[in-house]
């Protein structure tokens, strides 16, 4: 199987699409689309957000219907009109946001999933059995909301596995676990494969379709591109069919000469109120000015937490845990920190970085009135306001009808270049950008990537929470691994290998290096 | 034997004072559970009220008189259901809207039959057992539907925790995005639920009007919905504790009543105010516990679901 060829050549196509197109309103979501997949092939779908993917995905599992196109399942034409009848079939599938239940047991959430009835004790035997037969264990009497989410995605794909799939579809699977969990879960792929499941594994990791895939096929804008072998293909060449121009990568110069501290963090500990949450425990970390610290680790251990510790939303205990320019600024809410020149770009762009309903001028206001003088005697200015949108709009390349849009109208990938583009113009001293590349299509992420790169150059400190680590290792000049709400000692991004951050991020710290930099604070 | 003798009376008021109570708060109590709230119990109690007393004075056959109560109770939720699961308004204007709409529907169908008095439901008498002391007539001696109300607490309570359909009911109260992904009707099983909640909520407005005051009058619910919504809250929405809260609010309210009669120096607008504020006080202590309730509650609960996505 490690050859990469078709596997089975002379096999009828386990599942056959043949100009697959839905319309949605105002988009053409799949376009003619043609996929092929045999009987123990692994098949990459490749593509970038907004080229189709899950569209084509939902129509394979029955949630949505295809406007026109046909199906054809082990040659049979069929129409599969909801996810019961996907699965009935042996089409299993496993979402990208998991569909699981917080509240319940894993085996309450196996059981949503089977047909018919089941006898609890019963089908806690077979997952147990199941789980460990494929080196996926699992405790069938534990709540999910306590689970991490690697156990939580084994969870999805037992469920799977218990209904005997001939069709295996995974959304996007590695992008919540830490490589060493991924290689875990590629060993249990493969073997599916060999005992002749078909996967289709959407992703857009390269490395990792290169690594696993033996066919891809590559959708772009809602078209049908191009099916090719991804052994046979570079990771540049694949980019380029799924982007359909030339990559340019970021350009980063190491930054010789680090400037004075700018964010000195020291001893925050923090209890979260959310059942759910995660405490901060003893977090030390110097940012210095001119330097990108990149913050890695898996979703779920405290970012969310530290986040709104430094943006102000939740004071600290003690002012000076936190200080921006020798400034204990703990106790100071988000208007405060912002008069420091603090800017903070959150996780949430609708919500938290935006109001989804109000014009890009009204958000560009929001939080840069006090920095830029948006304030005459009291009121709006308006025309200096709009002025600054524009001037966002322009720069950071956001693509609009103009500013008098909602930010709500914008797609994820604009709306977060505005947002970034609108803390950045403030000319921080700080700037907290989290998850800065999230959802955003390629071309956007190395305009965002270089513009981090840039601030960094021209003197400002930045720090970067993301849990992609081709971003951070892309940006970064230091690195810190937050796991369980403790976070690492900081190291040079040329003297760590991504192995020694996937073990730090599955929360093996390096607690006597930790020690001494709480001394020397 | 006579010095408790007295305590028979109070007894007896205090279980029919906390079945209505008990069949609002399990009706609600499972349409909650699906995710949905509906503020409009209030409304229903007094659809059911007077659908049941109309029956009842024009058939004279009770067990018509209930079944036209619950048949109420689920017509409207029924409504309720149409606006907020299929057009997609919002739960909490429509609940409100609910209740005015069935506090005006009920005086108008009700205003031929104010002040005249019905025969009130027949106890049942268990022969031997009914005339133990102090236990006979509070054990033995009930109307069916106290006994119905307690029968359908621990079959909600059977179904909700050991049942497939319980699960996927659950399911889909603690996220509806996840329970349709994998093929769950959201929609219809909201609608199933929600008017199993109209119609326990028309039985209990049956009770009030056929047992408990055997007469109508406009209004006569005197906002035991409310108390209903609130006791789900109390009891952290398990079938068990809304129960136990229902024989409590009742007890307040008798006590309050014997407090009255008993001359306590107290002016009666305030012992009057003694379940409501109850109901405060007691919210407010249960709310300290942020993450007792956020265990319990429905994720979803109150949340629009839009299908498509």
């Amino acid at each position: 199987m490690g050859d990469g060829g078709t596997p089975h050549g002379a096999l009828k196509p386990r599942l056959e699409l043949r100009g697959i197109t839905k319309a949605f309103p105002g988009v053409l979501a799949n376009d003619k689309i043609d996929l092929k997949i045999l009987p123990g092939e692994i098949h990459a779908l490749l593509g970038e957000n907004g080229a189709g993917k899950s569209t084509l995905v939902k129509i394979i599992y029955g949630v949505l219907e295809a406007d026109e196109g046909d199906l054809l399942w082990n040659g049979v034409p069929l129409r599969i009109a909801s996810p019961h009848a996907a699965r009935k079939l042996g089409i299993g599938m496993i979402f990208q946001h998991f569909s699981l239940f917080e509240a319940m047991t894993v085996t309450e959430n196996i059981a949503l999933g089977l047909p018919g009835r089941q006898n609890m004790a019963e089908l806690a035997r077979r997952i147990v059995e199941v789980s460990n037969n494929y080196g996926l264990p699992l405790e069938p009497h534990r709540h999910v909301h306590t689970l991490s989410v690697g156990e939580k995605q084994r969870i999805e794909i037992v469920r799977c596995l218990l209904q005997n799939p001939k069709l295996l579809i995974m959304d996007e699977p590695t992008s919540v676990l830490t490589p060493q969990e991924a290689d875990k879960m590629f060993e249990t792929l493969r073997r599916l494969a060999d005992e002749g499941v078909s996967i289709l594994y959407i992703s857009h990791k390269l490395d990792e379709i290169k690594a696993l895939c033996h066919k891809a096929t590559i959708l772009r804008g809602g078209k049908y591109i191009t099916e090719c072998d991804p052994t046979q293909e570079t990771s540049k060449s694949l980019a380029e069919m799924m982007i359909g121009t030339n990559l340019v990568a970021p350009e980063h110069v190491e930054n010789a000469t680090r400037g004075e501290v700018r964010l000195k963090i020291r001893d925050l500990s923090m209890e979260t109120s959310d059942q759910f949450g995660v405490n901060l425990s003893q977090i030390n970390l110097d940012v210095r000015a001119g330097e990108v610290m990149g913050i890695a680790g898996v979703a779920g251990n405290g970012q969310v937490e530290f986040l709104e510790a430094l943006s102000g939303e939740v004071l600290s205990q003690d002012p000076a845990n936190i200080q921006l320019d020798g400034k204990p600024i703990g106790k100071l809410g988000p208007v405060e920190r912002r008069n420091l020149r603090l800017a903070f770009v959150p996780e949430d762009r609708l919500g938290h970085g935006s109001v989804p309903e109000m014009d890009l001028v009204d958000n560009a206001f929001l939080s840069a009135y006090s920095q830029k003088k948006l304030l005459k005697a009291g009121f709006i200015d308006r025309s200096t306001t709009t002025a600054f949108a524009e001037e966002i709009v322009q720069k950071f390349d956001v693509r609009t009808a103009g500013v008098s849009h909602t930010a709500g109208s914008l797609s994820g990938g604009n709306l977060q270049k505005f947002i970034v583009g609108r803390e950045m113009l403030q000319d921080p001293r700080l700037i907290i950008i989290a998850h800065p590349t999230w959802g955003v299509d390629a071309g956007a992420a190395a305009a965002i990537h270089q513009a981090i790169i840039d601030l960094a150059e021209n003197g400002a400190a930045v720090l970067v929470v993301s849990q992609d680590l081709d971003e951070l290792f892309a940006i970064s000049d230091q690195i810190a691994v937050i796991a369980e709400g403790r976070l690492s000692v900081n190291r040079n991004i040329r003297e760590i290998t991504i192995e020694e951050i996937g073990l730090l991020m599955g929360g093996t710290h390096g607690a006597g290096e930790r020690k001494e930099v709480s001394s020397v604070a | 034997m006579s010095g408790v003798e007295w305590i028979i009376p109070i007894l007896l008021t205090v279980i029919t004072a906390a079945t209505p109570l008990v069949f609002a708060g399990i009706g609600e109590l499972v349409t909650e559970k699906s995710g949905v709230l509906n503020l409009g119990v209030e409304g229903m109690l007094l659809v059911g009220a007077v659908a049941a007393f109309v029956t009842a004075t024009v058939t004279g056959n009770y067990f018509l008189a209930v079944a036209a109560g619950a048949l109420a109770g689920a017509f409207l939720a029924f409504l309720f259901g149409v606006l907020t699961l299929s057009l997609m308004a919002n739960q909490v204007a429509t609940g409100l809207a609910l209740t005015l709409f069935g506090v005006g529907v009920s005086a108008l169908i009700g205003q031929d039959f104010v002040g005249i008095p019905v025969d009130a439901l027949p106890k049942l008498a268990v022969p031997g057992l009914s005339d133990i002391p102090v236990l006979g007539p509070v054990l033995f001696g009930q109307d069916a539907l106290v006994y119905l109300s307690l029968f359908m607490a621990a079959l909600v309570s059977w179904f909700l925790y050991r049942t497939k359909g319980g699960l996927i009911l659950r399911a889909v109260g603690d996220s509806h995005n996840a329970a349709h992904s994998i093929g769950y009707s959201v929609i219809g099983i909201r609608y199933l639920a929600v008017m199993f909640g109209g119609a326990m909520s028309g039985v209990g407005g049956a009770y009030l009007s056929l047992a408990y005051t055997p007469m109508w009058a406009e209004n006569m619910t005197a906002g035991r919905g409310w108390i209903a919504l609130a006791l789900i809250v109390f009891a952290t929405w398990k079938p068990g504790l809304v129960v136990v809260g229902a024989y409590m609010f009742g007890g307040i309210t008798i006590l309050q009543l014997h407090a009255q009669a008993a001359g306590l120096d107290v002016p009666s607008q305030i012992l009057s105010m003694l379940p409501y504020l109850a109901t405060v006080v007691v919210l407010v202590l249960i709310s300290k516990d942020e993450s007792r309730i956020r265990k319990h509650a429905p994720a979803c609960i109150g949340k629009i679901f839009h299908p498509a996505a």
